[in-house]
């Protein structure tokens, strides 16, 4: 019909995005020194585990709602998590006037 | 086997994503990495609405999209000048942020390339994730039933409006 066009979406073709998305994840919460930047790296790998959640509970328990629960949970814990994050990072910005890591190494000002 | 459509979309929502991940940790600008963030949130509400699951996309968009990202730009723009560059980063601390991606990556990709014929399965036909049946989960205390994560969510989201309250307040 399409051009003898034969591709099979399957499983794995939708976990390699969510693995690369880890992987930038990992790299730039390990390279970065912003905070604010840490916390975006955060989001992506919360964000890949959310999207192997789905596709685990899609394509292997089809008649169930776990991984879409779980999935769910997490996109609330994550909300709360980084508004909470945020606030503390304003807040140090408001007495160390900065948001570099290597340059907050006092817990007491 | 797929239809036209089908494939194209899957392309474009992979390609997207992988693309925006990878800009939104090397860009060297804050306020660029939120954005590129903001459209691999859009790519990945785009991806659950392909996987059938329409509440999770509008809840992914909702919360994701219209919540965190919005969080995320007040405060870059509450803590840095707009037109500050990121310091370039120093050797070391590079190589070691990219060896261990990698390796993670490369051990992960191993796994999933062992499991290939469990990983290749087709998506199953579903029943449709009605707004009832969810509810009906979610405030359900019997097998498979909800209420209780769903109501610690409710005081762990409590305790963060308090928390952000306290933390925020000038004192």
């Amino acid at each position: 019909m399409n051009g003898g066009l034969t591709m099979n979406l399957t499983l794995l073709l939708y976990l390699i995005p969510s693995l690369i998305m880890f992987g930038c994840g990992v790299y730039g919460f390990m390279t970065r020194k912003n905070m604010i930047a840490i916390m975006i790296s955060l989001e992506l790998m919360l964000n890949s585990i959310d999207i192997n959640f789905v596709l685990f509970n899609r394509y292997l328990f089809p008649d169930q709602m776990e991984g879409m629960f779980f999935t769910l949970f997490a996109i609330a814990i994550a909300a709360a998590e980084t508004a909470l994050a945020l606030a503390i990072i304003i807040n140090v910005f408001r007495i160390a006037k900065d948001v570099d890591i290597n340059k907050i190494n006092k817990l007491k000002f | 086997m797929e239809s036209l459509g089908n494939i194209i979309m899957f392309f474009v929502i992979v390609l997207s994503i992988i693309v925006f991940s990878v800009l939104t940790v090397t860009t060297r600008r804050l306020l660029r990495s939120a954005t590129y963030l903001l459209f691999v949130l859009f790519a990945t509400a785009a991806l659950y609405f392909k996987m059938d699951y329409p509440f999770l996309g509008a809840v992914q968009i909702a919360v994701y999209a219209g919540g965190i990202v919005v969080l995320f730009v007040f405060s870059i723009l509450l803590t840095q000048h707009p037109d500050d560059d990121a310091e370039s980063l120093s050797k070391p601390r590079k190589w070691l942020g990219i060896v261990a991606a990698l390796a993670g990556v490369a051990l992960s990709a191993a796994a999933l390339f062992g499991y290939a014929k469990f990983c290749g399965r087709l998506v199953p036909a579903m029943d449709d994730v009605t707004m009832e049946k969810l509810g009906r989960f979610l405030l359900s205390t019997e097998k498979w039933g909800y209420l209780l994560p769903f109501e610690a969510v409710s005081v762990l989201l409590l305790a963060c409006i308090i928390g952000g309250v306290v933390i925020a307040r000038r004192r």
